[in-house]
């Protein structure tokens, strides 16, 4: 780390400092590819842009080591290179996020039911507080359990605690092999046949279905691959065309994804199709669905719930907040934890929660 | 050893005041009947507490909460007493909370592909029923016999088949319970959802926060597919630096194995009287490397493997030709623990987690300290996680040998800090790392620790004295353990 670089965290604890001074709101930014998500933006823009790059990367480890600035596709492109990648399949968009932004939105695609979260490979992070304090917790190591999992905590935090300024992730290999299957199906029918193949020993990483199909994704080795494919039936996809339809997946570039009223509902995977008259699109082997335009007057929200899962307005008008609304005594312990790293309240306020 | 403060509020006070609110037959309050609580798998450590609770149910873990809250008195909760951190070492002013008859199952979801359980249900019964199903709950750490789900979650426990499958963090999908203060709160989902966004990551914070945040009273796992078939290559070298180059080589190659395990000379010196695995005694380490999923999967992944092993020079390879064999040669591994306790009167087992690249110094550097300790040291390890159990022995009735023990096991946790790694892969930190925490955290991230502890228990009352050393402990610990008042190797990152 050279002294140069060091400016730049010595110049955003400085903007940290003098906006605490004069209680001046600061909206965090990497590339800006998520200022749509969440709660309304406030403050005066801190562009964490130039803390970049890839600090440490050793393929026989399975981690990466990378400050908060560097862009996705810089990383994934270093993965690339050594046969590994990022299996939580974080979506970008329209552009080309920064790794600080996406874990601390903490948004994760079409792996994740198979694979895990954006949570899930967040080993380590250094942290720059609302009161100016840079820490460290979690490691550059696969199993670490000493003191509190304050790297997880961030992770989908939108920097209401702090600047994530660097981030170690855990990494995997890319499977050998990867084929798509499409099955036509009803929406109800391919939830069940989603939860029935996820319940045997199958090489699945992706389950989806849309307008009357099912995809399935399967990766791994290939004779593996090949006897699942067998298995499932279908007709298997062009990989291209497959490679193509799942990165639209993952960065919401389907046509679905563009309804002026956008709800994202995460469920129980085996939950029945919420009473809507809105075609859902399915992903997450049924754990996640995407509702556009529904029924106007439907209580989206309410219907989630009794459905054991929560809603969030993705994009259009919501009542009450863009998300899913927590119970007054999980809300006090997020002012709490709030109050603790940014006691002044500084950092992104309102855009978690509008009351923080 | 007293690890704790003298007693505050009488103890006739306390058992009087949770007797008004409590079934008669759910406290302990005899000393003979408090004995058995006294510690934990960390015997080292014990304290009596001053009365046990053994709730049945929610309402009444309620109470307990409500009551100590009310007179200001410490409550540690224990799962099934298996961990090997002191993380369950009752306070002598306290109640020892006991989640043992809290062990029901809730619900086996085979649709959702979720249990349901409450915190005393043991981890291997939850394979066991979910097997009906073809679905299994995947961390197994080596106690799952007797572990809880609770303990697990407190101490978000690994096991042999962390490196395919995760810990339990990755495990959990949500728990409920209560804050001391007795407010219920329910985090992550219970049904099987996978997230809730627009919310901090408690669920996270509160695996592995060793009962130092809120009780748990249920939790929610995720079941996965039970592979069909598994089959171990086991590898035997001629040093463990070889041994660990192959570690490397495997997962460099693309290769994620459902557990990759090393066991040094001494191990499998120590073990082969007692399972009679044949295992190669002349090899310095030997791999245990296996591979489960489908037919398919399994064949290819067991090709690969014997593949690199070679190139990588073992001296043997030899692959279970039965799954009796595959069982006995698991079980030395399994057993290399009572084999240590079986060849001194006491042992020491630690559990830093180090960058693979580092495992063949770490050992070497073990080894010198062996000899300047004077006291034997055998590795049995995570070798695919970099997670270590170097397993000290030592007789506690021989004055000075656990002292050195102590001092022995805080070298090895320094020079696991010193080349990139924690003092704690998943054991806990609990009251046995406390020093360690002192060397891995900066005085302003110890104080983030605390924070986020008051942010649950405003008055410190859950697990007190736990996983976050006080500012005198480490000036203590700085004292005895730091050479020269300055943190060894200042300059490296802590991290």
């Amino acid at each position: 780390m050279s002294g140069d670089d060091e400016a730049v965290l010595e110049e955003w604890r400085a903007r940290i400092a003098a906006a605490g001074a004069a209680r001046a709101p600061l909206r965090l930014r990497g590339s800006g590819t998520k200022d749509f998500y969440g709660e309304a933006l406030a403050g005066e823009v801190l562009d964490l842009t130039a803390w970049s790059g890839i600090v440490d990367y050793e393929p026989s480890e399975l981690v990466i080591t990378a400050r908060c600035g560097t862009r996705l596709s810089e990383l994934e492109a270093a993965l690339e290179t050594r046969g590994q990648f990022l299996a939580f399949e974080p979506p970008g968009f329209d552009a080309d996020p920064t790794i600080g932004g996406v874990i601390a939105a903490g948004l994760s695609g079409p792996r994740r039911p198979f694979a895990g979260a954006a949570r899930d490979f967040v080993l380590g992070v250094r942290l720059l507080t609302g009161g100016g304090e840079l820490l460290g917790f979690g490691g550059r190591v696969m199993k670490n359990v000493a003191g509190f999992d304050i790297s997880r905590l961030l992770c989908g935090s939108l920097g209401i605690l702090g600047v994530i300024t660097e981030v170690s992730l855990k990494v995997v290999p890319r499977p050998r092999e990867e084929q798509t299957v499409r099955l036509e199906m009803t929406a109800a029918d391919a939830v069940a046949a989603f939860n029935r193949w996820s319940a045997k020993p199958l090489p699945l990483s992706a389950a989806a279905w849309s307008e009357g199909v099912a995809l399935l994704r399967l990766s791994g080795a290939a004779p593996s691959v090949r006897a699942a494919r067998e298995s499932i039936g279908g007709e298997r996809m062009d990989d291209d065309a497959a490679s193509e339809w799942w990165q639209s997946l993952r960065h919401c570039r389907l046509p679905h994804f563009s309804a002026a009223t956008l709800w994202r509902i995460s469920l129980p995977p085996a939950a029945p199709p919420l009473a809507l008259s809105a075609t859902p699109l399915i992903d997450w082997g049924g754990a996640l669905r995407w509702y556009a335009d529904p029924d106007p007057g439907a209580d989206v929200r309410k219907l989630a719930l009794a459905a054991g899962g929560t809603a969030l307005c993705w994009r259009g008008a919501a009542l009450h907040g863009r998300f899913h609304p927590l119970t007054p005594a999980v809300a006090r312990l997020h002012q709490r934890l709030k109050e603790r790293f940014d006691p002044l309240g500084i950092l992104n306020p309102g855009r978690l929660l509008a009351a923080l | 050893m007293a690890t704790s403060d003298a007693v505050t509020v009488p103890r006739g006070d306390i058992a009087a005041a949770l007797r008004a609110v409590l079934p008669e037959d759910c406290l302990l309050s005899r000393p003979e009947e408090r004995r058995p609580y006294e510690c934990d798998a960390l015997t080292a450590f014990r304290e009596l507490p001053a009365v046990v609770a053994l709730p049945r149910t929610e309402e009444e873990v309620l109470r307990i909460l409500l009551t100590c809250n009310r007179l200001g008195v410490p409550l540690v909760a224990r799962g099934s007493g298996t961990g090997l951190s002191g993380g369950a070492t009752p306070h002598a002013g306290g109640v020892l909370l006991s989640c043992a008859r809290m062990n029901r199952v809730l619900a086996i979801d085979p649709d959702n592909r979720i249990a349901r359980l409450e915190p005393g249900v043991p981890n291997l019964r939850i394979s066991e029923l979910a097997a009906a199903h073809g679905l299994f709950y995947a961390p197994d750490p080596s106690s799952q016999v007797a572990c809880s789900i609770g303990g697990n979650v407190a101490e978000n426990s690994g096991g042999v088949h962390c490196l395919k499958y995760g810990l339990t963090v990755h495990n959990v999908l949500g728990v409920r319970g209560f804050t001391i203060q007795g407010e219920r709160i329910e985090l992550g989902a219970l049904g099987g959802a996978l997230d809730s966004p627009g919310s901090l990551d408690l669920l996270a914070l509160v695996t592995g926060s060793e009962g130092l945040l809120m009780v748990v009273t249920e939790v929610a796992v995720k079941l996965m597919p039970r592979p069909p078939r598994a089959q171990l290559v086991v590898g035997c070298f001629a040093s463990v630096h070889d041994a660990a180059d192959a570690v490397a080589a495997i997962i460099a190659g693309g290769i994620i194995p459902a557990a990759l395990e090393m066991m040094d000379r001494k191990a499998t010196v120590a073990v082969e009287p007692f399972v009679h695995a044949g295992y190669d005694l002349e090899a310095e380490a030997t791999l245990l490397v296996e591979s489960d999923g489908t037919r398919e999967e399994v064949d290819d992944q067991v090709r690969e493997i014997e593949g690199v092993l070679r190139k990588c020079g073992a001296s043997g390879i030899r692959i279970a030709g039965s799954d009796a064999e595959r069982q006995r040669l698991w079980s030395g591994r399994k057993n290399a623990f009572p084999a240590a306790g079986r060849m001194a009167p006491d042992y020491y087992c630690m559990d830093g987690t180090i960058p693979r690249k580092h495992v063949g110094r770490v050992l070497d550097a073990i080894g010198g300290m062996e000899a300047r300790y004077g006291l034997p040291c055998l590795n049995v390890f995570h070798a695919g996680d970099g997670n270590l159990h170097p397993v000290i022995m030592f007789d506690s009735n021989r004055a000075g040998d656990w002292e050195k023990a102590d001092r022995f096991g805080a070298e090895i946790l320094e020079l696991c800090i010193e080349v990139g790694g924690t003092i704690t892969g998943e054991h806990g930190v609990g009251l046995e790392k406390l020093g360690g925490m002192c060397v891995q955290f900066s005085p302003a991230e110890r104080a983030a620790f605390a924070a986020v502890k008051e942010t649950f228990d405003p008055d410190g009352l859950l697990n007190p004295g736990k996983l976050i050393p006080t500012l005198a402990r480490c000036a203590e610990y700085g004292r005895m353990h730091v050479r020269g008042g300055a943190l060894p190797h200042p300059e490296l990152p802590r991290f």
